[in-house]
């Protein structure tokens, strides 16, 4: 199972890189392991202002649909346009190509609470 | 994503319509547990049983099915023997379909019905002997199908009835290769598959005696193979050598939705007649008297009032789900909600069927589905979809 070093995880199975006031986020490659066969991926509006644990995104398997929750509060600033257009990006890149949306934040401090790479694997396995 | 676990979201539950038994039942588990979690697969509750969801993939065990051949554990299903001198007088008094003109080894597919018309089950009966026979039930059933048969059985003369659910496991082998897959599952001087809709018993080579039954829930060739419980391992590896691919009740539900084959408790309820079902070809009013008639022949006589639909998305978009609001275009009222739906793998589209009131049924009709608030384009279409 890939789990990146330089990555924050949620408990929920997102990840989040963070490049100065802009938070990157996806979901795990455990995430995309498990629910298989990405068919659909809604994204935020941009310019939506959102709070730390909100409902933002929705990916969804053949069997289920799953929220993804904003790590961190702020506003939306970009959208991965890519994966509205082919889903299955999230199942074969989840950490590159197939990330969903970045949030602009003024509060990172949401991120300490979340794993770090070591204590995400120990999590999941 | 929502909750801490993954492997608890959404799963099975929802596309079952059963949670509440769920809840209340403990979970079974079929022989073939330890082999599914073997192979990886995610497991859930499904009608009372711990079942595998999925392998390798929903899509990739679909596509499978539609040009190889997979294997389904199908051990939660139930089976009833109904034997006796009075056993097909009496089954027609209960089921839609006409016993009377099956011959032996022959079956067909039939409802039973409660006195409001509703529907039980949805069930195959085979005749496995001029007065025996063998019903093929849903799991979630077993016990109420049996607690009714026991009841309209009461004071009948010239009847047994004999619940073997848990003496059997079962596995349906679908797909364009089954006839392959069961020559090498059974060896030499195995014997061939019996014919569409019929039921053979075979001595097989590891002395178990087989139930095979040409049938299944895929809209594929293919045979469900029921065995003694202690056997099931060996027939499951025996699938999987000849190169079936491991499939769960998340490629079993696309199958059959492609093919707008109903699933009870999702479809099919107490609630709902065949006829509103569509499924009127199974009843057989001119048969003589059974549990329900007078409800359908009066639904005959006045027409219906909603009919279960086939609904396809004509855009892109996410997939139609269960529960979800069917309305009328340009944002109008909400006239229904969809029984069953899903993205198709065949079609890569969303697809699903619901119960339209009178005037909206007919193919072609516009409608809108309504998902987390935004509204999706969709219409009427011939069943099957695929």
């Amino acid at each position: 199972m890939n789990i990146p070093d330089q990555l924050k995880y949620a408990e929920s199975h997102e990840w989040t890189e963070l490049d100065g006031e802009v938070a990157k986020v996806g979901i795990s490659d455990h995430a995309q392991a498990e629910l298989t066969d990405v068919v659909y991926v809604e994204l935020p509006e941009i310019g939506n202002v959102v709070e730390a644990g909100d409902p933002v995104a929705v990916v969804e398997s053949v069997k289920a649909a799953s929220d993804i929750f904003a790590p961190v509060g702020g506003e939306i600033v970009e959208v991965n346009d890519a994966v509205q257009d082919d889903p299955s990006l999230v199942n074969t890149d989840p950490y590159g190509a197939g990330w969903l949306f970045k949030i602009k934040t003024e509060d990172a401090s949401p991120l300490e609470a979340l794993f770090d790479a070591d204590a995400y694997g120990a999590h999941i396995s | 994503m929502t909750g801490g676990k993954i492997d608890k979201i959404g799963w099975g539950v929802e596309s079952a319509g059963m949670g509440s038994d769920i809840e209340k039942c403990e979970v079974k588990q079929t022989p073939l547990a330890a082999r599914h979690v073997a192979l990886g697969a995610k497991m859930a509750a499904f009608a009372g049983w711990e079942m595998p969801i999925q392998y390798a993939g929903i899509m990739a065990e679909h596509l499978a099915v539609r040009s190889e051949a997979g294997v389904f554990d199908i051990s939660h299903m139930g089976q009833i023997w109904v034997r006796g001198e009075a056993a097909a007088q009496w089954l027609n008094g209960l089921l839609t379909n006409d016993v009377a003109i099956l011959e032996v080894a022959q079956g067909q597919y039939t409802l039973m019905l409660n006195e409001k018309g509703g529907v039980i089950d949805d069930l195959i009966i085979y005749r496995s002997g001029e007065n025996e026979f063998f019903l093929v039930v849903n799991a979630s059933c077993i016990e109420l199908d049996w607690a009714w048969l026991q009841k309209q059985a009461t004071d009948v003369e010239g009847i047994e009835l004999e619940n073997e659910s848990d003496e059997y496991a079962g596995l349906a082998i679908q797909g364009p290769r089954a006839v392959e897959v069961w020559a090498a599952m059974a060896g030499e001087g195995g014997g061939a598959l019996p014919a569409r809709n019929h039921i053979v018993r075979v001595p097989a080579h590891n002395g178990d005696d087989l139930i095979l039954c040409r049938t299944g829930y895929t809209g594929e060739d293919g045979f469900e193979l029921f065995c003694p419980a202690a056997s099931a391992q060996f027939w499951w590896d025996a699938a999987l050598a000849a190169g079936c691919a491991p499939c769960g009740l998340g490629a079993r539900d696309t199958l059959r939705l492609e093919k707008g084959y109903p699933l009870n408790g999702s479809d099919l309820d107490q609630q709902h007649t065949p006829l509103e079902a569509g499924l009127g070809f199974f009843v057989k009013m001119d048969k003589g008297d059974f549990v329900g008639r007078e409800v359908l022949l009066e639904q005959k006589e006045k027409g219906l009032l909603r009919r279960l639909c086939a609904i396809r998305m004509v855009v892109k978009g996410p997939p139609p789900r269960p529960h979800y609001a069917v309305c009328v275009t340009d944002g109008g009222e909400q006239i229904a909600e969809l029984s069953s739906g899903g993205l198709s793998p065949s079609l890569k589209q969303g697809i699903g069927m619901a119960y339209l009131p009178k005037g909206y049924g007919k193919v072609g009709t516009e409608l809108e589905i309504d998902v987390r608030g935004k509204r999706y384009a969709a219409e009427v279409v011939k069943k099957p979809f695929v």
